[in-house]
């Protein structure tokens, strides 16, 4: 099975694209659209990668990464965050959360995919 | 330097504005020039027949050449010193540029007060972006669509052929992310046309309607006749929260008007003097509305002017009627031992303080305060108490008959080396 990426996002247009771009680049994507069960999905999905959208319906994306911060098995697993809030406070926030990269919409494509690729390089190094 | 060290400041302001000479004035008093020279540049301490024949001369009260009428005026040029200059601002001799130039003086201070205003303005905008939510929304809206908008274009663009059904579907997510933009801009524009709507957002809605009372004197004639408050004209106030406070306090206003009529309160104040309990007791009425009663008659009823302040329950001014000598700082900035925060820990029990304000300013004050429920109370609601303090001067000949309470105007400003109440450090390392 090669490189698995899974995308929680709730715009599905935004979905699309990116799985699209990703599938492209040689990547596995799964889509999830919603926050309430995101945690157990990602948990589940043996993903290598997760990309996380901030506002999600059921639970925010900022609460997700937190719990998968607090869990052994997601601890370490790379998160890409995508937000339309770009304030400096929400980027603090995230990354006390543990993010691993944070990005604000509207992004470009070639922003998204060096950002997974490097994320992914960096997590196979260690 | 102490108060009356400035009375030669006073009289040398006085003189030039009413253009004598110093020889002119020193011959009308019967001193030398050298003499009134060295009175004028605080080399000499005056008082007694000397300084009562001065004023005169003068055309002025002995009492506006001792104490002067820019108590406030130092506090505010102080309080400007202390948050933007305080490293090159000479804070020791704020009373003299008060006292030698009074314009220029109370030229910086309402430059502050207005820099203080704006900075307001935009705290209040910047917390309006993090908290309002529906702006949130909208905004996250039409980025989220743009992000999908931006990434399916790039797609579109890119060289090279793009199968026939992925080129199908992104042109139809780019319509519809087109027309979604569309709708969430239009609605975007139409909540930020609503909420803006014939605001100016500078200024602080409280300040703006302190303002527009002061403009009036505090008095309405229109209530005082029974007039509607709908006649009251609230067009220069630049807000809808100033016009909606506004309304409240005409509101309030007309009530008082109509429980204590103008003609039979100010006979009442002939036969009982200014005992806010007796008023209490002539009308029926709570101490609450004698003291706004009091703080709304037309100028010239009473002997002197009397100040007012109401605060709610977290120490928020709500209202203020300055009053000279008696520093009244910006909201959420007042000295604690003030009396009208002493009654919000004792509900419902008036309080009577006679206070000084450190500083320069020697004058007395009698502080009347009580504190009273916002609502009519209610089984199992906690009251919210809102706090109103009646400020009354302390006419000259009685002061010194009792140990006034030292209270300050703020902290940052206050000279008080041992305060309990002390929230943050001054900026004063002595005495004026």
């Amino acid at each position: 099975m090669g490189r698995r990426v899974l995308l929680i996002e709730d715009e599905p247009n935004i979905a699309e694209a990116i799985r699209f771009l990703l599938t492209r680049d040689g990547w596995h994507v799964e889509t999830h659209a919603d926050g309430a069960d995101a945690v157990e999905k990602i948990a589940g999905a043996s993903a290598d990668l997760i990309i996380l959208d901030v506002m999600l319906p059921g639970k925010s994306g900022m609460d997700i990464l937190r719990e998968l911060r607090d869990r052994d098995d997601t601890r370490d697993l790379p998160v890409l965050m995508l937000t339309a809030r770009g304030q400096s406070r929400d980027r603090d926030m995230a990354e006390k959360a543990g993010v691993s990269r944070f990005m604000t919409k509207p992004f470009s494509n070639a922003e998204v995919l060096t950002a997974v690729r490097d994320l992914h390089a960096q997590a196979s190094q260690t | 330097m102490a108060r009356d060290t400035l009375t030669g400041s006073r009289i040398r302001e006085r003189r030039q504005v009413v253009g004598f000479r110093q020889a002119d004035l020193a011959r009308k008093v019967g001193i030398s020039a050298s003499y009134l020279n060295l009175i004028e540049h605080n080399r000499r301490r005056i008082g007694g027949k000397l300084l009562v024949n001065i004023a005169s001369a003068l055309s002025v009260e002995p009492s506006a050449l001792t104490e002067g009428a820019e108590a406030a005026l130092i506090s505010a040029l102080r309080e400007a010193a202390a948050t933007d200059g305080a490293a090159i601002a000479e804070t020791d001799r704020a009373d003299e540029l008060a006292g030698r130039f009074p314009g220029w003086a109370e030229l910086l201070a309402q430059l502050f007060r207005r820099v203080n205003s704006l900075e307001r303005t935009v705290e209040t905008l910047s917390d309006r972006l993090t908290h309002d939510p529906n702006l949130a929304a909208s905004l996250h809206e039409v980025l989220s669509t743009a992000a999908a908008i931006r990434s399916t274009a790039a797609i579109l663009a890119e060289p090279g052929e793009l199968a026939a059904e992925w080129r199908d579907r992104f042109h139809r997510n780019l319509h519809q992310d087109a027309e979604r933009l569309a709708e969430s801009s239009k609605s975007l524009v139409a909540y930020l046309d609503d909420t803006d709507a014939g605001e100016d957002r500078t200024g602080v809605p409280v300040e703006q309607v302190e303002t527009f009372v002061a403009a009036r004197g505090h008095h309405f004639a229109e209530l005082e006749r029974g007039e509607a408050v709908a006649n009251v004209p609230l067009s220069e106030l630049r807000s809808g929260a100033a016009r909606d406070i506004a309304r409240k306090w005409l509101d309030i206003y007309a009530s008082d008007a109509q429980a204590m009529p103008l003609d039979r309160f100010v006979d009442a104040l002939d036969r009982t003097g200014l005992e806010p309990m007796a008023l209490c007791h002539e009308f029926g009425v709570d101490l609450v509305a004698v003291f706004r009663r009091l703080a709304s008659l037309p100028e010239g009823t009473l002997p002197h002017e009397v100040g007012l302040v109401v605060c709610d329950a977290s120490g928020s001014i709500l209202f203020r009627k300055a009053i000279a000598g008696f520093a009244l700082p910006r909201h959420g900035e007042s000295c604690p031992l003030w009396p009208l925060f002493t009654a919000l820990g004792r509900p419902l029990v008036p309080i009577r303080r006679r206070v000084w304000q450190l500083g320069r300013n020697t004058a007395e004050f009698d502080c009347l305060a009580v504190a009273w429920p916002q609502e009519m109370p209610d089984f199992n609601a906690d009251p919210v108490y809102r706090s109103i303090m009646l400020i009354l001067p302390v006419p000259t000949a009685e002061r010194g008959e009792t140990v006034p309470l030292p209270v300050g105007s703020s902290c940052r400003v206050c000279p008080s080396k041992e305060c309990a109440a002390r929230r943050e450090p001054s900026v004063l390392s002595e005495g004026f």
